[in-house]
């Protein structure tokens, strides 16, 4: 991806930042927010991929410099952490609909807070590092689809009780199939998987 | 300021903000779902109720002030429920039957609003009625005939109506009290019923 897109890197600021504006349009608010699973597993991960490639635009010696001003790998993991947990509570989900400054704190907080620092921050982290990222993710996902499954109440006033049913097997599926694809990295060491070497930047350590 | 030092510093920094935010979110990590936030929060601010006008199942038009001076007894509901709203009924005659004779219809009341105007008219409301025994009276069925009110009565009791793939509704059932000031004032599960009942004699 970053490969692709590197080439025309104006451009494709531009491309994501229409992609963000599209996304913030009533329509496509309405389209992905009316079901809980299009609201959790669709809308916000793009989100966060938008924060991904916005700070993958980023040349790598000024993503070095953010990453010093900012204090390092920790602040920008813990600020993921924090972020991406609130918007998992079912009383954010509801206020996202309900509370135009809660949408507002949605579309801003899972790109700027969770999916940009997390890119700033991967170069420095090590193997353990991004497997404490990667698991707590799974982790927390298949606890919190688990919970959205055997809830005795609608935990959302938004959204029906069946859908909220649905996305919690959505999640948990989800959170199985990442684990493997995860697994399968960590064993075969391929483009993604965590032991990527560091290919930007002067190579400083960071705490 | 070496990096070690200022990656710990900020790093308790976003620690600490992160938690203020959930702290801060969850009012003090008690309430995680809209719902109990919604209950929470009347309990700590009782809420200003919109005047609305509502028609009974006799076919009368009253306005929710008519009911200051008394506590109110609210549920809402639209009469093709055939789940929840059917034990919303028996959980309110059950409220209804343990308060003081003395104390109903002069100082305490039942009112059911449904939240389906175009079906529930004042017939449908009256075949719900007198199914539990609600004689109009100390206890009337109605419905919000004006949509622009009934959203805004929804939005202030924080009912969130939405429908479903059967042709009904899913929606936040509760029991609510509203006090003599007109105000919401509590809000709780409805198989709290004799507490609820308990609470309103202690009030009368």
């Amino acid at each position: 991806m970053i490969g692709i897109l590197s080439h025309h890197p104006g451009r494709s600021a531009l491309a994501l930042g229409a992609f963000y504006l599209l996304l913030a349009t009533p329509i496509a608010r309405d389209w992905l927010e009316a079901s809980m699973s299009r609201h959790m597993l669709v809308q916000m991960p793009l989100l966060v991929v938008i924060g991904i490639i916005a700070a993958r635009l980023v040349p790598g010696r000024m993503q070095d410099s953010l990453l010093i001003q900012f204090g390092g790998a920790w602040p920008c993991v813990i600020a993921a952490l924090f972020a991406s947990s609130y918007w998992m509570l079912p009383r954010a989900l509801d206020a996202a609909l309900t509370d135009p400054w809660a949408e507002v704190a949605k579309f801003l907080s899972l790109p700027f807070l969770v999916g940009f620092p997390l890119v700033l921050a991967w170069r420095r982290l090590t193997l353990i590092g991004r497997g404490f990222v990667w698991t707590n993710f799974f982790s927390m996902l298949a606890v919190l689809g688990w919970l959205y499954i055997v809830a005795p109440v609608r935990v959302c006033n938004s959204y029906l009780v069946n859908d909220q049913e649905n996305a919690g097997w959505y999640m948990v599926i989800a959170s199985v199939l990442l684990f493997f694809w995860w697994l399968g990295t960590l064993l075969v060491g391929g483009g993604v998987g965590p032991d990527k070497p560091d290919q930007g930047g002067p190579g400083r350590t960071f705490a | 300021m070496s990096l070690a030092k200022r990656s710990v510093l900020i790093s308790a920094l976003v620690t600490s903000l992160g938690t203020w935010v959930f702290w801060w979110g969850t009012d003090g990590f008690t309430a995680f779902t809209a719902e109990t936030a919604r209950r929470v929060e009347i309990l700590r601010s009782p809420r200003v109720l919109p005047d609305v006008t509502l028609e009974d199942q006799n076919g009368k038009i009253f306005h929710l002030k008519d009911y200051q001076g008394k506590l109110l007894a609210v549920d809402f509901i639209f009469t093709r429920c055939t789940t929840l709203c059917r034990s919303m009924g028996m959980i309110f005659k059950q409220i209804r039957d343990l308060i003081p004779e003395e104390s109903l219809g002069r100082d305490f009341a039942l009112l059911s609003i449904s939240f389906d105007p175009e079906h529930d008219d004042p017939a449908n409301l009256k075949k719900y009625g007198e199914a539990y025994g609600a004689d109009g009276k100390i206890w009337r069925i109605a419905r919000v005939r004006d949509k622009a009110e009934l959203q805004s009565l929804l939005d202030a009791f924080g009912i969130i109506v939405i429908p479903d793939q059967f042709g009904g509704f899913e929606h936040n059932t509760a029991l609510h009290l509203v006090g003599r000031d007109g105000r919401l004032r509590l809000i709780s599960d409805i198989d709290k019923a004799v507490p609820f009942a308990e609470q309103v004699v202690a009030l009368l």
